[in-house]
């Protein structure tokens, strides 16, 4: 992974001071209110219902044990000894002082760690895939050019204070896309053309949030060296462009829609003529530079299979199910990539206990190189697993919590922290993730119902992405009582979509049983093989209608 | 009193900033709107006491001509710190008009925006009341490292680093 340098160290230690000094001014008084708040939120610090939430980087989702056991460490020290991995691939605290940030900060940057821009109008951690290097559909490694994009966007002077907050996703593989890259407002698809090139698809004015778009081509093909310069025209026209008289009309995907998509492009490009093949343009060696930070770990020379795995696969049905669900085939013979689940009935989903951090830091030390990533599905993943090492591996992450074989299915909700620590939300989140998980108990039952995203979000800003869920559920405020609005059909993928409303919302008790009569519906609909969101593609939400209103 | 800082000096602010309304008295230092400017540059500039300019948020350097290069300040409104425009209006200015005389921030800017503004190219600004340009020396340069190209720094640190 990605290891710093001089200024990469002195740049984060240079943070902590000013945000030191920030914070002092803000103490004494010297800085009102209104003039902290967008420092602090340019360092990831809200002021939410409870205490200030800390939102840490984690930059595409790579963390190191030495990164993960710092954060056990922070936990235990400044909070209460828990983390919740966002939807971003970050990481939040949910319980610290503000006088005592700076110090959290300082402990971070000792970690090559930051919070730098995970909040505020600027452009927010880059996010990926977080299976980027393992396996074999990607075209080339995307975690190269999200550093690339990390430096340029970090501490940009032009770009910190646009209309409305800026996100950027980059996608690498050819048949599916894993890092949601169409609702994002740069969406960064990684091609090669006819020639064989390598270079990007660059897609704009994607989001979630009030008004869920799906982002749309500006350039079909932006060539390998142009990225920086790219992503500068358009961040450029939007900072000119952008609303700034409505918040809720500020993101990108607002101007794309008002202007067109080809008076935008017309913009963007003419914008980039005047940068295309500057001094920002990429050089090859600056990109085998970054390329040589993500080099394939020594891997061993391995068979495909392993008989005590084998025989452990016939003899334990449990160990089946972990792997059919947690464990994702690997490029390399003799590996695979497992994802420690974070969704275990009861605990809120994407929650990790300083303990569990340690945990995790000695899993990835013993069995994937010292590395672990974070999804935007909330889970933690080893990328870099030996077949043999399975059944340990097997023991550990169920004696760590772990181990819940759910990946992928209706019990893998994402969510968001909602109305029991957000300020923001309208309503909970966690408990209605709680009570869908109990609800659905019955392991094989959930299997049989095969993949299926089920995304809650407690307001409409949308960090549960319920809009881009199979099932999406967003909580509602109805006179001072707390409802839930649910949709059907969405999809983050290539062939992304934003879910349609089904009708009137519901109070919290009776959505377990609304998802199980959807549910009922797919069961008695589908065809073989057909998964939930193909069966909703095909016979519309008219049938789940009458089910659930019935 | 608000204070003027240029070149890194606190300095006394000769200027009077005229809106649209406003006469333009026949001598003294003057900073004009832009629909002043783009209606009477030459006799602005054949009066007695030096001339400027000034955009408002929404306005931007393209609005600008040749001409920019005869006025003796440009001056980029800031109606809220929050309205970030005038960062692109500053990079503008200096990269695309080639503008090299002062440019100053005016309205509502924080202290601890002073360093972005600088690295985009505004080499003077006029703080808020209340606000001490001491202390505004103090945060012109928080940051020592600079990953990307500005008009502070034209090439990007890993080129510097390439060719060092």
């Amino acid at each position: 992974m990605y290891v710093y340098n001089d200024y990469d160290q002195q740049l984060v230690n240079d943070r902590v001071e000013q945000f030191r000094e920030q914070t002092q001014r803000y103490l004494a008084g010297e800085l009102e209110e209104s003039e902290f708040l967008p420092l602090r939120l340019q360092n990831g610090l809200y002021v939410q219902r409870h205490a200030p939430m800390l939102r840490i980087a984690i930059p595409y989702g790579m963390l190191s044990s030495l990164q993960l056991r710092k954060l056990a460490d922070i936990a235990d020290e400044y909070d209460r000894s828990y983390g919740h991995f966002s939807t971003r691939q970050n990481i939040q605290l949910n319980w610290p002082e503000l006088e005592r940030v700076p110090d959290i900060l300082a402990e971070l940057a000792t970690v090559q760690m930051h919070a730098i821009q995970t909040s505020g109008n600027c452009i927010r951690n880059t996010t990926t895939d977080q299976f980027a290097g393992v396996l074999a559909d990607e075209i080339v490694d995307p975690r190269p050019y999200c550093e690339l994009i990390r430096q340029w966007s970090t501490f940009h002077p032009e770009f910190a204070f646009l209309p409305r907050k800026f996100k950027i996703a980059v996608n690498s593989a050819e048949s599916t896309d894993r890092a949601a890259t169409r609702v994002h407002d740069i969406g960064v698809q990684i091609i090669r053309n006819n020639a064989g090139e390598l270079g990007y698809r660059i897609y704009a004015g994607g989001g979630l949030g009030r008004t869920p778009v799906i982002g749309q081509v500006v350039s079909e093909f932006v060539p390998e060296k142009h990225l920086l310069t790219y992503l500068e025209a358009i961040v450029r026209v939007y900072n000119q462009h952008g609303r700034r008289d409505n918040k809720f009309k500020a993101r990108i995907k607002i101007l794309v829609r008002a202007m067109g998509i080809e008076k935008f492009r017309e913009k963007v490009e003419a914008e980039w003529a005047h940068l295309k093949d500057n001094d920002s343009t990429l050089t090859g060696n600056e990109i085998k530079r970054m390329q040589a930070h993500f080099s394939e770990p020594d891997y061993a020379d391995l068979p495909a299979t392993d008989p005590a795995v084998e025989q452990l696969k016939a003899d334990s049905k449990g160990f089946r199910n972990w792997l059919e669900r947690n464990a994702t085939a690997h490029r390399v013979p003799g590996y695979t990539a497992i994802t420690l689940s974070l969704k275990k009935t009861g605990v809120a989903p994407g929650d990790i206990t300083s303990k569990q951090m340690r945990a995790a830091a000695d899993l990835a030390e013993r069995y994937s190189f010292g590395e672990t990533r974070v999804s935007h599905f909330q889970n933690l993943i080893l990328a870099d697993v030996r077949v043999s090492d399975l059944p340990a591996l097997w023991e550990e992450a169920k004696a760590n919590g772990f181990a819940t074989p759910n990946i992928g299915t209706l019990t893998d909700i994402i969510c968001c922290p909602g109305g029991d620590f957000c300020s923001l939300a309208n309503a909970k989140s966690i408990p209605i993730a709680e009570q869908i998980q109990r609800q659905f108990d019955d392991l094989d039952y959930v299997y049989d119902l095969g993949n299926l995203d089920l995304n809650i979000s407690g307001c409409m800003n949308a960090c549960g992405h319920h809009h881009v869920g199979n099932i999406g559920i967003l909580g509602v405020d109805k006179k001072g009582a707390e409802f839930y609005q649910i949709s059907l059909g969405g999809d983050s993928g290539l062939d992304a979509s934003l879910g349609k409303i089904l009708g009137p919302s519901f109070n919290a008790e009776e959505v377990p049983s609304v998802i199980e009569k959807i549910i009922n519906v797919y069961v008695k609909e589908r065809t073989e093989e057909e998964e939930f969101i193909d069966t909703v593609r095909r016979i519309g939400i008219q049938p789940f209608k009458e089910q659930v209103y019935a | 009193m608000p204070e003027l800082i240029v070149n890194r000096e606190v300095v006394a602010d000769t200027f009077s900033y005229l809106t649209v309304e406003d006469a333009v008295p026949a001598t003294g230092d003057v900073i004009v709107p832009l629909a002043v400017w783009q209606d009477q540059a030459d006799s602005l500039l054949a009066r007695g006491g030096r001339t400027g300019v000034w955009l408002a948020s929404d306005q931007l350097a393209e609005d600008l001509d040749e001409r920019v290069h005869q006025a003796d300040v440009v001056a980029i409104e800031f109606p809220k710190f929050v309205d970030g425009r005038g960062f692109s209006t500053a990079y503008l200015l200096r990269n695309r008009l080639n503008y090299q005389g002062e440019l100053r921030a005016i309205g509502d800017i924080l202290l601890d925006q002073l360093f972005y503004l600088q690295r985009v190219g505004f080499n003077a600004f006029l703080l808020p009341d209340g606000k001490p340009a001491a202390k505004g020396l103090e945060l012109l340069e928080p940051i020592s490292v600079r990953y990307q190209a500005s008009t502070d720094t034209p090439s990007p640190l890993f080129r510097q680093l390439e060719s060092a």
